[in-house]
């Protein structure tokens, strides 16, 4: 994996590109977490695609996120970087909040978005179903509530640094009050901008991909997306949490090449 | 010296099992704790007792805004303070405050504290706190990284609509109003004193001297603790070049007078002990939303934040614990007075917002306590800042029936 900065021309926002692999342009979008260290899904799809990651500003070391404040801002920002990466008919892949982001700019922009994959994607609120409120948590609960394997998950989550390291520690505080300020634009306190209201107008085919036991947005809610988006299929990935990608990399692999 | 009695009006029927039972005093504490009734005989006691405390000379009288909490039962500081325009006359109504950002429009804030200054009589003090995380965060649901952005917007907003004698429009980015008009307008011109309650972000000591506003530490530490962040204010005042008028800075202490230092801890250490250990119970979680306070600030604060935070393991902390360390300020009159005097010339602070109501104190406690200190510790700390007069006309109330300024009248 290699990294390398873009200056996007509309709105002069300078982010990160994480980049790997050879074959079909492949456009991932992260979610609320970032990516993790060494992330076991950037390094599975990089085996078969052109991975290209961008870092949302407030991620890494992209900036900029004073100026994104909305939803609307942060789809045109995602059309920004689609455009200025210059990809060929990328598949475009968002995880969590990063599907939420893909699948506005999906809705709105229906022409440049043809092949759309969903990772357990944010951005509805059903009544009955309610989802947890991530930004209350403490770092300790996480791995819990991100994979079915919370202890593996635990181990891929640790960056390798020592919490009781206060110079670590205080870099932990900055990201994450930086990371998650950036979300909770889009996410809190409820993870709804109206997306539900505008997913009929998805034209791309889209792959639905959802854990059987994700605890923060539950399986239910991968129904509720297909049935909005008319081209959709949805496969469902046994023992995976929220981090679908992550804790089961091949599978949703497979799920990617055999619906592309 | 200003001293306001200041009421954080917490719920006193809290179990002795509270912290086993529940994570948090605020946000997500159910509401079925909460008895009417009983809450109905709290208030009138709390109003009672802020009155009591105008009848034996405090300054002022303090109320606050909290939501979702058992900790502090005024979503609305306004509808107490109106009470109090009732049955006061003297003492300023001190409103520390209203969480601007929390309001649809904003302006609201400006009509209601204009009411508020018309029917005293030009008595309040008026305080635009951003609000803890708990209530603009997780009980407002106000998203973090654009709270202060949404606060600044409203503060110009409020500070316009008191000024403006004519309709205008106000096109900001949280609000649009073709026309602001605020009626009724204040008393107190162009606007009344205000106090912003901060925590220690250079941008808050920047914020209070560009307007000339007061910078309230309200902190349950004490002041030993809060010495390093008042010097940081007294060290921002000095770059920026400013007077260094004690007014610009006030201070919250609980503060506990009985006969003597052992009649204190006999009488009060059951409510001290309800007061942090129950009222201060906040799941961390909730303390601070992602994104509420800035990099900048975190980057300054972070360890003395975890410092702080590892030296206030409550639970373990003993009468002794807390008044050996300051956190409370208690004993006879005369342990009172040299403690507080230590506190309003180390902290260098013209205001002291005084917690004499603490936890589930009853009636009668408060009561003498509070006359201890109106009578035996106020007079002598009434004149530690003999060099500015013992008062600052900028940050102090200016009721209607006040005399003419020596120098307006010599104009």
């Amino acid at each position: 994996m290699k990294s390398r900065f873009l200056t996007l021309k509309p709105s002069g926002i300078r982010i990160q590109v994480v980049e790997a692999g050879k074959g079909r342009d492949l456009l991932y979008f992260h979610g609320a977490g970032g990516h993790m260290p060494a992330d076991p899904l950037i390094a599975a799809l990089a085996t078969k695609y052109r991975v290209v990651a961008p870092l949302l500003p407030g991620y890494g070391q992209s900036t900029g996120e004073d100026e994104l404040r909305d939803m609307l801002d942060i789809t045109l920002h995602g059309l920004d970087v689609l455009e200025a990466l210059k990809l060929k008919k990328p598949i475009v892949v968002g995880h969590s909040m990063g599907g939420m982001i893909a699948a506005e700019m999906a809705a709105i922009a229906r022409t440049e978005v043809a092949k759309l994959c969903l990772l357990a994607p944010a951005g509805l609120w059903l009544d009955d179903h309610p989802i947890v409120d991530i930004f209350s948590k403490l770092p300790y609960e996480l791995p819990g509530l991100l994979f079915h394997d919370a202890e593996a998950g635990g181990r891929l989550l640790a960056s390798g640094g020592d919490m009781n390291d206060p110079e670590f520690l205080k870099q932990f505080l900055v990201m994450n009050a930086r990371r998650l300020g950036m979300a909770g634009k889009i996410l809190f306190p409820i993870p709804d901008r109206g997306l539900g209201q505008r997913l009929r107008r998805i034209a791309a085919r889209t792959l639905i991909v959802w854990g059987t036991e994700d605890a923060l947005i539950p399986p239910v809610y991968g129904h509720a997306f297909k049935k909005a988006i008319s081209k959709s299929k949805l496969v469902k990935v046994a023992k995976a949490g929220h981090a679908v990608g992550q804790e089961k990399p091949a599978a949703v692999l497979k799920a990617i090449r055999e619906f592309f | 010296m200003k001293f306001t009695w200041f009421h954080l009006m917490p719920w006193p029927h809290m179990p002795d099992d509270f912290r086993e039972k529940h994570r948090s005093v605020w946000v997500d504490l159910p509401n079925r704790m909460y008895e009417p009734e009983l809450g109905h005989i709290a208030y009138h006691q709390y109003l009672d007792q802020l009155e009591y405390a105008e009848t034996v000379g405090f300054d002022g009288i303090g109320v606050n805004e909290h939501h979702a909490n058992a900790y502090g039962l005024m979503p609305s500081p306004n509808i107490m303070a109106a009470t109090l325009t009732r049955r006061t006359s003297k003492a300023a109504l001190v409103v520390l405050g209203n969480s601007i950002a929390l309001y649809n429009p904003p302006l609201r804030v400006a009509e209601e504290m204009a009411m508020l200054d018309v029917l005293s009589g030009g008595r309040l003090v008026a305080g635009f706190p951003v609000g803890t995380s708990m209530d603009t965060n997780y009980a407002y649901g106000t998203i973090p990284a654009l709270t202060r952005e949404k606060y600044a917007e409203a503060h110009d907003l409020i500070r316009k609509a008191w000024a403006a004698d004519e309709p205008f429009a106000f096109n900001g980015r949280y609000t649009k109003l073709r026309y602001v008009n605020c009626w009724p307008k204040p008393i107190q011109r162009p606007a009344p004193p205000i106090f912003i309650p901060g925590g220690g972000s250079v941008e808050t000591y920047d914020f209070c001297l560009d307007n000339t506003y007061s910078y309230s530490y309200l902190s349950y530490s004490g002041y030993l603790r809060a010495k390093l962040l008042m010097d940081g204010y007294w060290k921002r005042v000095a770059e920026r070049k400013a007077d260094e008028s004690p007014y610009r800075a006030g201070f919250a202490q609980v503060i506990c007078v009985a006969d003597s230092d052992a009649e204190a801890e006999r009488l009060y250490w059951p409510h001290v002990n309800y007061f942090y250990n129950r009222c201060l119970h906040v799941y961390p979680g909730f303390a601070d939303a992602p994104g509420y306070r800035t990099v900048k600030t975190i980057q300054t604060g972070a360890l003395s934040q975890f410092t702080q935070a590892a030296a206030r393991n409550y639970p373990s902390m003993t009468w002794k614990d807390l008044v050996d360390g300051r956190y409370i300020v208690a004993g006879s009159p005369e342990t009172v007075r040299q403690q507080m005097e230590e506190l309003i010339k180390t902290l260098r602070v013209g205001n002291i917002f005084c917690l004499m109501h603490v936890g589930n104190m009853p009636n009668d406690k408060v009561r003498y306590s509070t006359s201890l200190f109106a009578e035996k510790v106020m007079p002598h700390l009434r004149n530690l800042w003999p060099e500015w007069k013992n008062h600052d006309d900028r940050f102090w109330m200016h009721p209607m029936n006040e005399p003419v300024p020596l120098k307006v009248a010599a104009e």
